[in-house]
């Protein structure tokens, strides 16, 4: 579904931010990418949906060409961006938002689905603005809510745990998982949370800027913990038995 | 009325017909339909051009309509309007101003002075729309005035709203606030081209418990330049806020000048001031959930100003 070839992005008198990743994404899967801080993460996400170009690479969607699109074009193909620290607007309601996303006409009732979906309660929400006054776990499942309202084939989420408490988190694993059993759409999500490490299909590990490993938990987590023996490790076992 | 008159009174109050109950229509400095209702008195003024507007005591729930157009180029236009708001009454002043000066290159020009008296525990809800339309060089100059008096518990919410169309705009509004009197101003406003707009407040709350909310969302665009004063005086134990926020565009210029004075200990005034561009992160927010960059940027202003 997504290929990425020979992805560099560099910014002029700094190193490179990613160096050459190869990447593919199969139709139907559910990827986490996990790494540590400043590993490209986020720079990957931002690439994938045209918020930046890369310097070098080719980016192939459904078997198209779009290196060169922009976001809005890329959007329109079918690619989502749940942002990790989602955007406020004055004056634009979460009932426009949920519109705008779901690109049709849709009604209170149907909007209202969707918020149902990351655990907020419609009426308390439908008509707020997109300020300051909702904290940012609410603005955080908003956001997510905006992702499901677009229904698209391909969606990647940054860090969509940041800032959500616990209740709520195990409830977006949910989310997650019944996205997931639709086999034509694929998920990516940029997480270090273990539960969606669990979850996922396969995992990537990226630091500094490549792809160190690709495959299951147990094989990718000793991987980026720089651990020589994970068997007799605390740390692995801690992590792989969480 | 022509049709240049009916569109712009249409867009001014949302009326395509003459209203029920009282109103008073302006075209080009003279009174064009003047209609009043049980409650509501309109009579013109003998030393000058305008009207009393006597609401009688508890009113409830009426409307008044008081809308001037100037509909070609080389009027100008000057009128003074009284509202006398009688105790407990409840009502909507729907008000404002449409100059049309067509292809003419003659200007324009309506100034209207506009002084209300809010009796003890009256309600009034003010609505003001500009609008200015017309392709010639004529320019369209708008210069309210509103001097606003507020008795004990009385309550004033005033929406005004311009949007493109005026060249030139000073607004002055001053108020004068009694105990428990409360006033809530709502500015919108865009500008574009060489417009020029300012906006100027002057709010004393002299009585206790009185409080004042001023809100101004402003868009520059172009050229255009902005310039908002809001001096509140506390004067006693009293609340204010003003608020000022404004997107710039282009070459658009904004600028806030904010004078808050307590003269007394219980007196609480914030005043907060926003100006820049849109946030390039919102652009990208609705980009990716597939608005083009000028559709985004539509919808951002849109909301804004909503």
């Amino acid at each position: 579904m997504l290929k990425l070839e020979n992805i560099s992005f560099e910014v002029e008198n700094e190193k490179e931010i990613l160096k050459n990743v190869n990447l593919t994404i199969e139709k139907g899967k559910f990827i986490a990418i996990t790494g540590p801080n400043g590993g490209g993460k986020s720079t990957l996400a931002r690439i994938i949906s045209g918020v930046l170009k890369p310097t070098k690479g080719k980016i192939t969607f459904n078997g198209e060409d779009i290196t060169d699109l922009n976001i809005t074009e890329r959007a329109n193909k079918g690619i989502s961006f749940g942002f990790q620290q989602p955007v406020r607007f004055k004056g634009i309601t979460v009932f426009d938002l949920i519109s705008i996303a779901a690109n049709r006409k849709i009604d209170t009732h149907e909007a209202s689905q969707f918020l149902s979906e990351v655990g907020l309660c419609a009426k308390d929400y439908i008509f707020r603005e997109l300020n300051d006054g909702l904290s940012g776990g609410e603005i955080k499942r908003i956001e997510i809510a905006t992702i499901i309202a677009r229904d698209t084939n391909f969606s990647i989420f940054d860090e969509p745990e940041a800032g959500i408490d616990l209740w709520s988190f195990n409830h977006l694993i949910d989310v997650f998982m019944r996205m997931h059993q639709d086999q034509e759409k694929s998920i990516v999500i940029i997480s270090h949370q273990e539960r969606i490490l669990d979850v996922a299909d396969e995992i990537i590990a990226m630091v500094d800027g490549a792809i160190v490993r690709r495959g299951a938990k147990e094989a990718v987590l000793p991987e980026l913990l720089h651990c020589e023996d994970p068997k007799n490790c605390l740390n692995c076992q801690d992590v792989l038995e969480a | 009325m022509n049709d240049i008159a009916k569109k712009l009174l249409k867009e001014v109050t949302g009326l395509d017909e003459m209203p029920k109950g009282a109103y008073s229509i302006r075209e080009n400095s003279k009174s064009l339909a003047k209609q009043s209702s049980e409650n509501i008195e309109i009579v013109s003024k003998k030393d000058n051009s305008g009207i009393d507007i006597i609401v009688k005591p508890n009113t409830k729930s009426e409307n008044v309509f008081i809308p001037a157009l100037v509909t070609c180029g080389g009027v100008s236009d000057l009128v003074y309007n009284d509202f006398y708001i009688g105790e407990s009454a409840d009502v909507t002043i729907i008000a404002g101003c449409g100059v049309g000066t067509g292809d003419s290159c003659d200007g324009s020009e309506h100034n209207g002075i506009h002084r209300f008296f809010l009796g003890k525990n009256s309600k009034v809800r003010y609505v003001e729309k500009h609008i200015g339309e017309g392709d010639g060089t004529g320019k369209r100059v708008i210069d309210p005035v509103s001097e606003i008096l507020q008795e004990e518990g009385s309550y004033m919410e005033m929406e005004t709203t311009q949007i493109k169309g005026v060249d030139s705009t000073r607004r002055i509004t001053r108020a004068k606030l009694k105990d428990d009197a409360k006033l809530v101003i709502k500015e919108k406003l865009m500008t574009h081209g060489d417009q020029f707009a300012e906006s100027s407040f002057e709010v004393d709350m002299d009585g206790v418990d009185s409080s004042v909310n001023l809100i101004s969302r402003s868009v520059a665009r172009e050229q255009s330049r902005q310039t908002f004063i809001s001096k509140i005086n506390g004067n006693t134990k009293c609340t204010g806020h003003s608020e000022c926020d404004a997107i710039i565009m282009d070459h658009g210029v904004v600028k806030a000048i904010p004078e808050i004075t307590a003269n007394h200990l219980d007196a609480t005034l914030i005043h907060e001031a926003a100006i820049g561009k849109i946030a390039g992160d919102q652009m990208i927010k609705l980009m990716t959930l597939g608005l083009s960059e000028a559709e985004a940027e539509a919808k951002i202003i849109d909301g804004f100003l909503n």
